[in-house]
């Protein structure tokens, strides 16, 4: 089923579709970055597939490997429960990809942490903060480069607090039937 | 006049949004999340949580351990149920080893994962009603978890740090006196949840409090990557047990509840009649438990016995190989996900042939239920947080991992 539906798409978006793979049951395509958003938006909204559903949004670090980070996407299809995995090659010296977070609600933590962790930029994001480090901390953390052990630069105290009551105002004058986000 | 006066006082009533943060040392918050509220008086109108307090590097720390030691890391994701992530990632690993645990292999698997479910779910329900003022509700399900944690540590030796899972198989069989054991503690436990059931399910003030509040819609609930009991709560008869089975789930009978309005109520429903169902499930598992040996015969990931360690020198290189180099995983990349307690815990590990993961990553059923609070907060009272955050069961060890 989802064998299919990869050689389907690899059809449809011939030029991006770079390569897919079938092994231990994960029908996989790798991608070209640039092709992210439309690719998984084809594969939620087509009417055999609905591959609605983001259960994984990860990053992989394969340091001396040219290009060196791929962003992972793990979909599933609520209605045919099938599964596919889809790849994008993000090379180092150009470390951004589009992001998903208006077509998966989930994408929007998940992309924080990838970015938190790998340093893997998601254009568009409309919040891309660190999420599960602090905000002063130095490098990411789960880059095959960075070392388990290696220490971190004493804080300063903030200047200022983040006046949250401003940050509200500002984003509801932007959107003020929306709430605070979509 | 009159009206341009009364318009003039509303003009001047001080109605600024008023900025709290709650947590991280909140009794409710678990310790372990901050949630920087915007308020309009007492209804919430921005909610923004920060989690990281309980930040351990698990990623890291699995990628410099062999395959074998990321199992006791595993065990403080979900605290409360350890087992079920440990037999997660064996899962994970049988997979890229292309190798199959055996039948009672996968029956201790099943029996134990639901033991581990049945201790999440009382606590859960357990610290809710502890939250909602419910004292008495709250000691009877804390007695039932301290019977499933004594039936834990019979077979396991420790309560919550287990590490009781291996890649191919388990630490221990099952103690021999497990199904007299159970058969004691299961009278217990369905008096007990009969008696929260009897303390909450038609007590005016948790009714007033659960329902209604918290509502997740179907198309959120899809799209922020719901699971378990919060996914189940919307109407979405999503089971990975029933889905995709796995261990001994194909060839047992259970149901699964679902709920229809996906509020706070339903999902308390929902792990009432899971606990119910968990009790079922290991009943039949104990009465067709298929003898055997408990490790799968394979060299390549399980250590030889004793006896041949000291006796032969090939039982010796052969524990040697697989404690100091670690289990061999051929290289290759896995999604598995089970069906813990919270919802769809998933591994992606990835490996590059060598006797360490090169990446272990957790897709933990907490964590895709955090980012979606807002739809369920913003708009209602402040007390409604504490029903909503309570019945999410957000878990701070796998959340920040």
């Amino acid at each position: 089923m989802s064998k299919s539906d990869i050689k389907k798409l690899g059809r449809k978006f011939r030029k991006v579709v770079l390569d897919t793979s079938e092994r231990l049951g994960m029908d996989t395509a790798l991608i070209d970055k640039d092709a992210v958003r439309e690719i998984l938006e084809y594969l939620r909204d087509e009417e055999k597939m609905q591959y609605n559903m983001l259960r994984h949004l990860t990053c992989v670090d394969y340091l001396h490997r040219d290009p060196r980070f791929e962003v992972v996407y793990v979909l599933y299809s609520m209605s045919n429960k099938t599964q596919v995995v889809i790849k994008a090659a993000v090379p180092e010296d150009d470390p951004t990809i589009d992001s998903v977070h208006d077509l998966f609600g989930c994408a929007n933590w998940a992309e924080r942490e990838v970015w938190d962790m790998y340093g893997v930029d998601f254009k568009g994001h409309p919040d891309l903060r660190r999420i599960l480090m602090y905000e002063e901390f130095d490098g990411h953390p789960l880059r095959k480069d960075y070392d388990k052990q290696a220490s971190q630069p004493r804080v300063e105290l903030r200047k200022t607090e983040r006046d949250a009551i401003e940050e509200f105002k500002t984003f509801h004058k932007q959107q003020p039937e929306q709430g605070s986000r979509s | 006049m009159t009206a341009e006066i009364e318009h003039d006082d509303i003009n001047d009533l001080h109605t600024e949004p008023m900025l709290l943060n709650m947590g991280p040392s909140h009794p409710a918050m678990h310790g372990t999340v901050r949630m920087v509220l915007t308020l309009d008086g007492e209804t919430v109108i921005k909610v923004d949580p920060e989690i990281g307090y309980l930040h351990r590097g698990f990623e890291k720390e699995c990628e410099h351990a062999t395959w074998t030691q990321v199992f006791p890391y595993t065990d403080r994701l979900n605290y409360v149920s350890p087992l079920l992530n440990n037999f997660g990632f064996a899962l994970a690993a049988e997979k890229l080893l292309e190798i199959e645990a055996t039948p009672r292999c996968n029956t201790i698997r099943t029996i134990m994962g639901e033991v581990s479910r049945l201790s999440d779910h009382l606590t859960c329900v357990g610290a809710g009603s502890l939250e909602l003022g419910g004292f008495s509700a709250f000691l009877y399900a804390i007695e039932g978890r301290e019977l499933i944690w004594d039936l834990t540590e019979e077979v396991t030796g420790a309560r919550m740090t287990v590490t009781y899972a291996r890649i191919g198989g388990l630490k221990d069989d099952i103690t021999p006196d497990f199904a007299d054991s159970w058969r004691v503690k299961r009278e217990r436990l369905l008096e007990i949840i009969d008696d929260v059931d009897k303390l909450l399910t038609k007590n005016r003030i948790f009714l007033d409090r659960m329902q209604g509040t918290g509502i997740i819609s179907q198309e959120d609930a899809i799209s922020y990557g719901y699971s378990g009991p919060c996914m189940r709560s919307t109407g979405i008869d999503y089971d990975l047990r029933k889905d995709h089975p796995y261990f001994a789930y194909g060839d047992i009978d259970f149901d699964v509840p679902v709920g229809t309005t996906g509020d706070n109520f339903d999902r308390y429903l929902i792990r009432m009649e899971e606990m119910r169902q968990s009790i079922r499930i290991i009943d039949q598992c104990v009465a067709k438990m298929p003898d055997g040996p408990v490790n799968c015969d394979d060299p390549r990931v399980v250590l030889p016995e004793k006896e041949r360690v000291y006796n032969s020198i090939e039982g010796m290189i052969n524990h040697f190989k697989i404690i100091f180099e670690g289990i061999q995983v051929p290289a290759g990349e896995i999604y598995s996900y089970t069906e813990a307690g919270n919802g769809e815990l998933g591994y992606y590990v990835v490996s590059n042939g060598t006797g360490n993961p090169w990446k272990v990553s957790v897709r933990s059923p907490s964590f895709y239920h955090m980012p979606a609070i807002h739809k369920m907060i913003e708009g209602a009272m402040i007390a409604d947080i504490i029903p909503t955050f309570d019945t999410i069961n957000m878990i701070g060890g796998e959340i920040d991992r």
